[in-house]
């Protein structure tokens, strides 16, 4: 059967990891295709690159480290943070990336999504949306879209916007709480299961992570299909191994890590 | 000599770096020549199956792909690559395969999350020079909307359980497709790229 995901998530910046500790003498916990390598020796089932570069040589950055991750690492990647324009995405996708994920620039020009979709097909293009919950009167959770790195509000219902995503063409949503971020106390799990819930594309949950019972919530009551994280790998709270190995053990069918002779 | 057939849609370097990495060179090519000339083909292809058909058929590739495959030499079709094999599909409208194999290229039915995408595991139905080393219920990387139906018993030679049990893996004589990255399914799929480079004829 189809395996739950798990996903690693890298921050990198002029070509270098923000985020991580030195885990070894020998490897450079700054090389994100360094990281990329050992995360893939561990069994992560995908990458997510967010490049936080904000520089004018910055396509140049970001086709430079998907040409070393296609050529080095043999499992999918995404690559998103800062995709702007219909030539970003072509940079990430035709360099040898799976999917290109695309925030802030599809609320301000939604088309984005469906001509990345048209070009490349769907399972290319990826909606990202941040998210902040709001009450409504009832008292029921709604949430709001952020843009910008979560700093500016758009009044946009995110469950909408989600929905419209998927209309447009994206294969895939990854929903990233802002109030959960960062905290370690674990994903908007009711966010996760409202939008999975709504539409019938695979959810990546993002935020909040602090470790595998985390993302076992997500992922079974969640409805998550994938689950990323980002500080509990860096900064090995946990290992890639111990999250599926706890996955397993409560009945979550995850793929183990095969070695074979080349 | 391995070639790489470009039908405009798909991550063709990272096929070449798969076959690489296993010690084999593959040379990317659009050109019905270099098909021709080829001792094995490998089809690639991401996207829509209609849109790969009009590709290769603009690129006059079409005819020298079938008869370098009723010749007996080994193919290799990944993702749309395989679909192509078959009769039809009837994504974004009706389109004619190569018609190879006999069966149809489906739309996974409501009920499951569309597109398929992660690891999900094959189930072998029979044993091929392909296979070599590969366990049974051994996962691989998936990603796609539409599946195929073949209609030939014998050439199923895995399948894939995801809302239904459908053919991941086709194969008659030297002729292969699989529905799954093998560049993208790390060692297993490295193995296979291995395998058809090396065991297949």
């Amino acid at each position: 059967m189809l395996a739950k995901r798990i996903i690693p998530c890298l921050d990198v910046k002029n070509g270098r990891n923000v985020r991580g500790v030195k885990f070894s003498a020998d490897r450079d916990a700054g090389d994100p295709v360094e990281l990329a390598r050992r995360y893939d020796e561990e069994g992560a089932d995908e990458l997510v690159f967010y490049d936080i570069t904000a520089s004018a040589e910055k396509r140049d950055i970001v086709s430079g480290l998907v040409r070393q991750v296609s050529e080095q690492v043999f499992i999918p990647f995404t690559v998103g943070g800062g995709v702007r324009t219909f030539d970003d995405i072509c940079t990430i996708i035709e360099g040898g990336a799976e999917k290109a994920s695309i925030n802030s620039a599809a609320v301000r020009s939604p088309e984005l999504i469906t001509r990345g979709a048209a070009r490349f097909g769907a399972q290319a293009i990826v909606g990202s949306i941040d998210a902040v919950r709001r009450g409504d009167p009832a008292g029921n959770p709604v949430w709001e879209v952020m843009i910008d790195g979560g700093r500016t509000p758009t009044g946009r219902d995110a469950l909408a916007w989600a929905m419209e995503l998927v209309d447009r063409g994206a294969g895939e949503l990854v929903l990233n709480s802002i109030d959960a971020d960062g905290t370690r106390e674990g994903y908007d799990v009711e966010l996760n299961r409202a939008v999975a819930e709504q539409v019938d594309v695979p959810i990546v949950a993002s935020g909040g992570s602090g470790g595998p019972e985390h993302m076992y919530q997500v992922l079974q009551e969640g409805k998550a299909s994938a689950a990323l994280a980002a500080s509990i790998f860096h900064y090995r709270h946990y290992s890639i191994p111990q999250v599926k190995s706890y996955l397993a053990s409560r009945g979550v069918c995850v793929r183990p890590r095969v070695r074979v002779d080349l | 000599m391995i070639v790489i057939v470009d039908c405009g849609m798909g991550n063709l370097r990272s096929v070449q770096k798969g076959f690489e990495r296993v010690g084999h060179a593959a040379a990317i090519t659009d050109r019905p020549e270099d098909v021709d000339r080829a001792d094995r083909v490998v089809l690639p292809g991401v996207g829509a199956f209609g849109d790969a058909m009009v590709n290769l058929k603009t690129a006059g590739l079409v005819e020298p792909l079938i008869h370098s495959i009723s010749s007996g030499r080994p193919f290799l079709g990944i993702c749309v690559g395989l679909q192509l094999l078959f009769t039809e599909s009837s994504e974004m409208g009706r389109h004619r395969g190569f018609g190879v194999l006999p069966g149809s290229v489906r739309r996974f039915p409501h009920g499951v999350r569309v597109p398929q995408i992660g690891w999900n595991q094959i189930r072998i139905h029979k044993q091929t020079p392909l296979l070599a080393g590969i366990p049974d219920d051994a996962f691989f990387y998936f990603v796609h909307s539409y599946y195929v139906d073949a209609e030939v018993e014998t050439d199923r030679v895995a399948t894939t359980d995801y809302a239904l049990d459908y053919t991941s893996i086709a194969g008659r004589g030297a002729t292969y497709g699989i529905q799954f990255h093998p560049e993208k399914s790390q060692d297993l799929g490295l193995r296979i790229l291995k395998n058809f480079a090396e065991r297949v004829c």
